[in-house]
């Protein structure tokens, strides 16, 4: 059975300038990016990166609205770009997109029930009417919203954490297979946070629907998600079971990112331990790492040798975890540079 | 350090801002009491219009139409009321004893000016007497940018040029230009990643420790806040519901929306647990009677859709504004 959405060594270039004012500028977004969501088997997936680290045009190119500059995304074993119209549709309904902005997706001049009719008659969900908002009722239960409060009215009489359950309520009611969510809760007020994560859960595991959640966020990836994917400047640093890579980094870039996130818990040290040193930023190095063709985090890490003038492949220390690092170059290596390898193997190891 | 150790340095008083809509007044800061100590690092919590950010707009006089302070004071240590200042006095205020990092460092620097043009423009702009001379300027500039962790190469670039936590330090070095008692910082991090984050966090407490300035810092993640400020006030609705030391509030919380908002922290100690907060946030233009908080308070009573609550001590250095706690005052000590 072929994997429900495969991604095969994407890789995206963005071009900017050229011309007349000098040589273009190429910006390597995604560097060879692989990963597949089994068909059969829900899973719940983080990919996490700061900003510019391209986990959004990773998002953008699994669901087939960005082209890759190389490699492809194979839906049900085709590639995206090939399907056919009836084939289009199927992956059209089967997978599912979730936006940051809540405010942004909705037309201000059409009420609620706009956005959750249109695909139920676009792909002919329902009989009639009444099923159709049947249906749609259902779908704003599950996402724990009341149908009575929330139909008839305009987007601007909602607050942000109801509307963006709307759009999860929109992607629920096309029974999808696979839900990406591209930053869902960061517009969202943090008391709210909880309660949208909640709901993204509770679809998976009650409805079996697998989610690739995309966030900067390492805290709320870890209360949701199985699997976790970290991205340094287009490229993967380290994945695996989630529960490892947080608790227990590997790649020294995710100890850096791990160290610096701010626990709720006062007097934990963080800002006081390194006070004394002053940190000089400087230009040169980040135009550097932008250019940098081996490990690309190089410039900042701590433990960088000779070696890392060259990209490392993925070496896999343990059966749940990949880690793109020469510290680990005694591990075996992961020939297939598929995550899901690895990420087969934690579900695995969970059962 | 209790609260006689230290001096006054900000003292808010029954601060109001209100909103005139077509749908009438919008209690944006709501009688707000609060004083600030010398060298003291405040984080003020609240959600998206809660009224935080209004709040410092309000004390550096930035509060425009259809917005306007409709009362209440802000004291400096001087006598100074900011709230009672005309212009001139406020642009002499501003920088020298009131200066404000911004959140959006990127839209905050002017696209078209050099880093180092930009810091002389507020020392001459902000200076009260005789600005210095345009050399000694330059020089002050880079001292400026060095104490902010960027090389003095950095004065002649444009902000484009830029990464986004070097911008952000190019603001703190603005605002610090004259030596400023009160920064106000508002969510100065929010746009960035949390390494970086980190940094600038690290600078900002250097700095406040070398000026012995007070830094009030505005936000919502209680992470940041748990180990950047020394005492936390929260706001709900426009007003401010609890104060106290940071361990108190993270540990101790009294009011029951700062349970709330405590308990809802994700972190890493608590796999799939999810506990948010009840309800929707209030409207400013229909706020429910008595306590703001009541119609989502999982311990409301009777009483609190007819009695507005005020801030009372609950313990030393600590403050809550919620009935659960008058009821207590008001009882007999026996």
């Amino acid at each position: 059975m072929p994997p429900l959405l495969e991604a095969r060594h994407l890789r995206k270039v963005f071009r900017s300038g050229g011309q007349r004012f000098g040589p273009s500028i190429e910006t390597v977004a995604v560097d060879d990016f692989s990963l597949s969501i089994d068909a059969d088997r829900p899973s719940f997936t983080t990919i996490a990166g700061e900003s510019g680290s391209g986990k959004t045009t990773i998002a953008r190119m699994l669901l087939g609205v960005l082209d890759p500059s190389a490699g492809e995304v194979r839906y049900q074993g085709r590639d995206v770009h090939d399907l056919q119209k009836e084939e289009r549709r199927q992956f059209r309904k089967d997978v599912q997109a979730i936006f940051q902005d809540p405010f942004e997706v909705y037309n201000p001049f059409y009420k609620i029930d706009h956005i959750l009719t249109t695909p139920v008659r676009k792909f002919g969900l329902a009989a009639s009417k009444a099923d159709a908002y049947d249906k749609i009722r259902e779908a704003l239960r599950a996402v724990g919203l009341r149908p009575e409060e929330t139909l008839g009215r305009y987007p601007h009489q909602l607050s942000g954490g109801q509307r963006q359950r709307i759009t999860i309520a929109r992607a629920l009611l096309l029974k999808p297979k696979l839900i990406i969510a591209d930053e869902p809760v960061s517009m969202v007020d943090a008391s709210l946070r909880a309660t949208i994560l909640s709901t993204l859960h509770a679809l998976y595991r009650d409805f079996g629907i697998s989610f690739i959640y995309i966030t900067h966020d390492l805290t709320t990836a870890y209360q949701v998600s199985e699997n976790i994917v970290i991205l340094f400047h287009g490229a993967v640093a380290e994945a695996g079971h989630t529960e490892k890579v947080i608790k227990d980094p590997q790649h020294p870039y995710t100890r850096e990112l791990i160290h610096s996130i701010p626990v709720p818990e006062p007097g934990r040290e963080w800002i006081d331990e390194a006070v004394e040193e002053k940190e000089v930023v400087d230009i040169e190095d980040i135009e550097a790492e932008e250019m940098a063709t081996g490990c690309r985090y190089v410039l900042r890490c701590p433990q960088a040798m000779a070696q890392c003038a060259a990209a490392p492949p993925f070496y896999r220390p343990e059966a749940e975890r990949a880690v793109a690092c020469f510290l680990h170059a005694e591990s075996p290596v992961l020939e297939s540079g598929d995550l899901n390898e690895v990420f087969s193997a934690a579900a695995d190891a969970q059962k | 350090m209790s609260r006689a150790d230290k001096e006054v340095l900000l003292d808010i008083r029954g601060l109001e801002v209100h909103f005139e809509t077509r749908r009438g007044i919008a209690r944006a800061v709501n009688k707000v009491d609060l004083t600030l100590y010398k060298g003291e690092r405040f984080g003020l919590v609240g959600e998206s219009g809660s009224g935080k950010t209004t709040l410092i707009l309000a004390l550096l006089r930035m509060i425009k139409t259809p917005g306007l302070i409709a009362g209440g004071s802000a004291t400096l240590d001087d006598g100074t009321d900011l709230i009672q200042l005309n212009r001139e006095q406020v642009r002499q205020a501003r920088l020298k004893r009131v200066a404000m990092v911004p959140q959006g460092a990127m839209n905050s620097l002017n696209p078209v000016m050099r880093i180092g043009d930009q810091l002389m423009l507020t020392m001459r702009e902000h200076a009260t007497d005789q600005p210095p001379p345009k050399a000694a300027q330059m020089e002050l500039a880079i001292e400026l940018l060095d104490k902010v962790g960027l090389k003095p190469e950095v004065a002649r670039l444009y902000p484009h040029e830029l990464s986004g936590g070097m911008k952000q330090r190019a603001c703190i070095a603005q605002a610090i230009s004259l030596n400023p008692q009160l920064i106000l910082a508002d969510e100065p991090t929010s746009a960035l990643d949390v390494v970086v984050q980190r940094q600038i966090m690290q600078t900002l407490r250097q700095l406040q420790h070398q000026l012995n300035a007070t830094v009030l810092l505005v936000g919502h993640d209680m992470g940041l806040m748990a180990q950047f400020a020394e005492r936390v006030g929260i706001m709900y609705g426009g007003k401010l519901v609890e104060v106290g030391r940071v361990e108190e509030i993270f540990h101790n919380p009294q009011h029951p929306y700062t349970q709330l908002l405590i308990s809802s922290i994700p972190s890493f100690e608590t796999k799939g647990e999810f506990k948010g907060i009840p309800g929707v946030g209030l409207s400013l233009l229909e706020p429910p009677s008595g306590c703001l908080f009541h119609p989502r308070c999982p311990q409301a009573m009777p009483q609190c859709s007819q009695r507005i609550p005020t801030l009372k001590t609950v313990a030393p250095d600590h403050l809550a504004s919620c009935l659960l706690h008058e009821e207590d005052a008001d009882a007999p000590a026996s």
